[in-house]
């Protein structure tokens, strides 16, 4: 059986967690740090992703490229507010939003395919074995475009997606398992970039959601903004800068206000630093935790509203909730656990941490899914309401939201005109009245057999499957015959342009592989310059002149190597000098092996006398 | 006639597909899988909900017996256990799932389960009305028109919508209180088709009966449906 892994694909940070006999474990980084920043910068070296790319962001602003879960299953008008915080270009095609980078654009779930790659990576340097087979979570609140286009950047990214899974269940599944957690429970997850609730009861094993609600529009990313704008403000003020045309120092700026932010989670007071553009001078002033939570308490509200839906779809009161959990970074903010505890009666906890409960939860789904846990089961709902547009562009319900998934619905459709071949579909998903006001999913056409008017009869089925994703199939009635249906996403990838991007990503893959390749050659011919060097300085005596003249010159050589794009020729240049420095590798060895033992029997005789 | 013969053959044909085993063609005794070869078998889908759910065609319901059986039904064919499985296993697990879901949410809501049931039953119910009558449709129409004039006037900053709020309000609590009664007197229905339901032998007396308590439920249901709308309508606007 091979390992399926758990990934927690989040705004700002990543995770990836595995199985480890019956206990999900998280697998740390070299710097043993769980948490791999959604960030890629794109460097004339290749591509950089997590903490090395996040150093980028103020460097190299244009071209690095951070929260791109936001633009996931999106088009460039959903996200035209945002549009000016972002430093890089963004333009659309084909319904699907693209990030200009120099002269390449790269479709959001390229970005994240990237982010998963180097996920994918450490486990496997990790764990020893390769990884193919994964479970990812996307927020509870995604609607059908968004989740495919993260089965999406799965695929580029060389994955098979067996699940896609919403976050506060994976949360609950790791309360469930972990904690023992039983009864009814409500997942409040605050994360970089989406709200989600969900409500859940947990009983013998099943946890079964109830209703579940949200705001992919907000996180840790907008409150960053709304702290990040008093200092923007501040500055323009003072020293009449405006801050927002300086690309690198906006990205200090977000910075700042994050880690200001987190400061004062813990603290009361904090002084906020900033090096203004082009030198000039610094920016200075103190925050308070009253001041921020006066700044964020609209946002932090705007939550609770999704939370009461939540409820009453759930019919459910706050003094029927037995537990409230915190999910997500921004929980840790003292505002948001206070006005969770006032609207919930109850104060909210969070035993397991909040940064790593999501891929933890979806390592134990993926152990449910390869037949290693068999008591538990998750009985999740589709979030929102699906329907097809009718006449008048008024929208006829099929699925209901919170129905538990998967779930089907069948409709029947004739012709209205003799002869007719074929009706075309718009399917929508949303809560309200008109088609227009809901978000478009997808078109297709039905054929239909050349008939009298009302005659053909074609049964469609629309049918949610397991990962909240819409599947559609048809029959025609009278003859039995099944028919394909070719759905075109409004906000999404074709297919044929998913597989274009597999080969793409391949391509990359060489690409990085060659500037990697670079990369080592020069690190290494660097150290071996600046090592013959130094020991040239040590046992230049040793050498004839000849020998001398000979590792000067090629060193010379290499020097000159080291700075062209050609790791072949850097590699070449590297063995000439492993060549005609043998020699003096040899006479040094023999000194310094001399030097050594001297070493060791002093080291010895101290051992000795402390030992005495 | 050879119409006729043709139809029956199809007939013996699908009773035959339902009680084979897909996978080793033998009879399946097993409920949900088949006895010989374990394989998870097609719940049919010609079965009503409440066959589903192993439950009597009865109108009260132990929730907490039917969460139960949910339950255990999802363990059996939720695709979560299906992964490992064959394409035919996990196409079946999926549309069991589905089926079963679908069932469930149904019956868990009385007010769904009592219009499933009308539904069901709908071939044995005579002459039913399918509109509202006169004075509750006289009643939603006059409300329909103040709703127009608060939104109206509402546009208009300097209009005083006091006393029309008053009122909405006032028909609001009315409305809420009717349909308070109007599920009160359903659920009274749903004793006396239990009652009638559980007889073995059903007499002329008995039938009829069953068909005036299903054509009550379904007028009962059918005006609910108009007084939520607009009680629904009412809250949007006015709050």
């Amino acid at each position: 059986m091979t390992r399926i892994v758990g990934i927690d694909l989040g705004t700002t940070n990543s995770l990836i967690a595995y199985m480890d006999g019956t206990t999900p474990a998280v697998v740390p980084g070299r710097n043993g740090r769980t948490m791999v920043p959604s960030v890629v910068a794109m460097t004339d070296n290749g591509l950089i992703v997590g903490d090395a790319a996040k150093e980028h962001l103020v460097r190299n602003p244009e071209r690095t490229i951070y929260s791109v879960k936001r633009f996931m299953g999106k088009g460039l008008a959903d996200v035209q507010s945002e549009v000016p915080y972002f430093p890089y270009t963004l333009h659309e095609q084909g319904g699907v939003i693209r990030i200009r980078i120099g002269d390449k654009s790269y479709s959001p779930p390229q970005i994240s395919a990237m982010i998963l790659k180097e996920l994918k990576q450490r486990a496997e340097g990790h764990l020893g074995e390769s990884i193919t087979k994964a479970v990812i979570t996307v927020p509870a609140y995604f609607n059908d475009s968004q989740r495919q286009a993260t089965k999406d950047a799965g695929m580029i990214a060389g994955l098979e997606v067996l699940r896609i899974i919403n976050e506060p269940t994976a949360a609950s599944l790791a309360y469930g398992l972990q904690e023992r957690t039983q009864g009814t429970i409500a997942v409040y997850d605050l994360g970089g970039g989406t709200f989600d609730i969900s409500i859940l009861k947990l009983k013998n094993g099943i946890f079964e959601v109830l209703a579940t609600n949200g705001d992919t529009h907000l996180g840790g990313d907008d409150l960053d903004r709304v702290i990040g704008d008093v200092f923007a403000k501040d500055i323009r003020d003072q020293y009449g800068i405006d801050i927002v045309l300086h690309a690198d120092d906006m990205q200090s700026l977000r910075l700042e206000a994050e880690r200001v932010k987190i400061r004062l989670s813990d603290d009361f007071k904090t002084t906020v630093t900033l090096n203004l553009p082009n030198g000039k001078g610094q920016y200075r002033r103190d925050l308070t935790r009253d001041q921020l939570e006066e700044l964020t308490l609209s946002l932090i509200e705007r939550s609770l509203g999704p939370c009461r839906l939540a409820l009453k779809d759930a019919g459910l009161t706050p003094a029927d909730i037995d537990e409230v959990v915190l999910v997500g970074g921004s929980t840790r903010m003292p505002l948001v656990r206070r006005r969770v505890e006032a609207l919930f009666g109850k104060p909210p906890h969070s035993n397991l941490n909040p940064d790593e409960v999501v891929a933890l939860g979806a390592a134990i789904q993926a152990d449910i899914l390869s037949g290693g846990t068999t008591d538990m089961l998750l009985l999740d709902v589709t979030p929102l309401s699906l329907g097809i547009e009718t006449m008048g562009g008024v929208v006829s319900s099929l699925i209901r939201r919170n129905t538990t998934i998967p779930t089907s619905a069948k409709e029947m459709f004739t012709t209205y005109v003799d002869g007719q071949t074929s009706v075309d579909i718009h399917i929508l998903q949303g809560e309200r009245e008109l088609a227009g006001d809901n978000r478009s999913l997808a078109r297709f056409q039905l054929k239909m057999p050349p008939l009298p008017a009302g005659v053909p009869r074609i049964e469609v089925t629309f049918l949610i499957d397991a990962n909240g994703i819409l599947n559609v199939s048809a029959r025609d009635v009278r003859t039995g015959s099944t028919q394909s249906v070719a759905v075109k996403p409004s906000y999404g990838l074709s297919d044929d342009e998913v597989e274009r991007m597999i080969g793409e990503s391949f391509k990359f893959a060489a690409e990085d592989f060659k500037a990697r390749q670079l990369i080592e050659a020069r690190n290494e011919a660097e150290a071996i310059i600046q090592a013959t060097d130094k020991a040239l300085g040590q046992g230049k005596q040793l050498l004839t002149t000849g020998e001398l003249t000979a590792i000067k010159s090629s060193l010379a050589a290499l020097d000159t190597a080291r700075l062209t794009e050609d790791h072949k020729a850097i590699r070449s240049r590297i063995q000439a000098v492993e060549k005609v420095t043998h020699h003096f590798a040899e006479l040094l060895m023999d000194t310094s092996l001399k030097e050594a033992l001297q070493n060791k029997k002093l080291s010895e005789m101290t051992e000795h006398s402390q030992g005495a | 006639m050879d119409q006729v013969a043709k139809v029956s053959r199809s007939r013996t044909e699908l009773q035959m597909a339902r009680s084979m085993c897909w996978h080793c063609q033998s009879e399946v005794a097993g409920e949900y899988f088949c006895e010989q070869c374990v394989k998870v078998q097609p719940l049919s889908k010609d079965q009503d909900y409440f066959t589903c759910l192993g439950l009597p065609r009865l109108l009260t319901i132990d929730t907490n017996a039917l969460e139960n059986k949910f339950y255990e039904m999802s363990r059996s064919f939720h695709p979560d256990f299906y992964q490992t499985k064959t394409d035919i296993e996990r196409t079946i697990s999926l549309g069991n799932s589905a089926l079963l879901n679908t069932a469930y949410r149904t019956l868990k809501d009385p007010v769904q389960r009592a219009e499933y049931l009308v539904r069901l039953e709908a071939g044995s119910v005579k002459e039913i009305r399918n509109h509202p009558p006169a004075d509750l449709f006289e009643e939603i129409l006059s409300l329909q028109d103040d709703l127009e004039e608060f939104r109206a006037a509402s546009s208009q900053p300097s209009a005083d919508l006091t006393q029309l709020q008053a009122k909405l309000q006032s028909d609001r609590e009315t409305l809420e209180q009717r349909q308070r009664e109007m599920e009160s007197r359903l659920f009274d229905l749903f004793e006396t088709w239990d009652r009638v339901q559980i007889q073995a032998q059903p007499t002329e007396s008995i039938r009829s009966k069953k068909e005036s308590v299903l054509k009550e439920m379904r007028e009962l249901l059918s005006n609910r449906t108009y007084v939520r709308n607009i009680v629904n309508d009412l809250v949007a606007t006015v709050g």
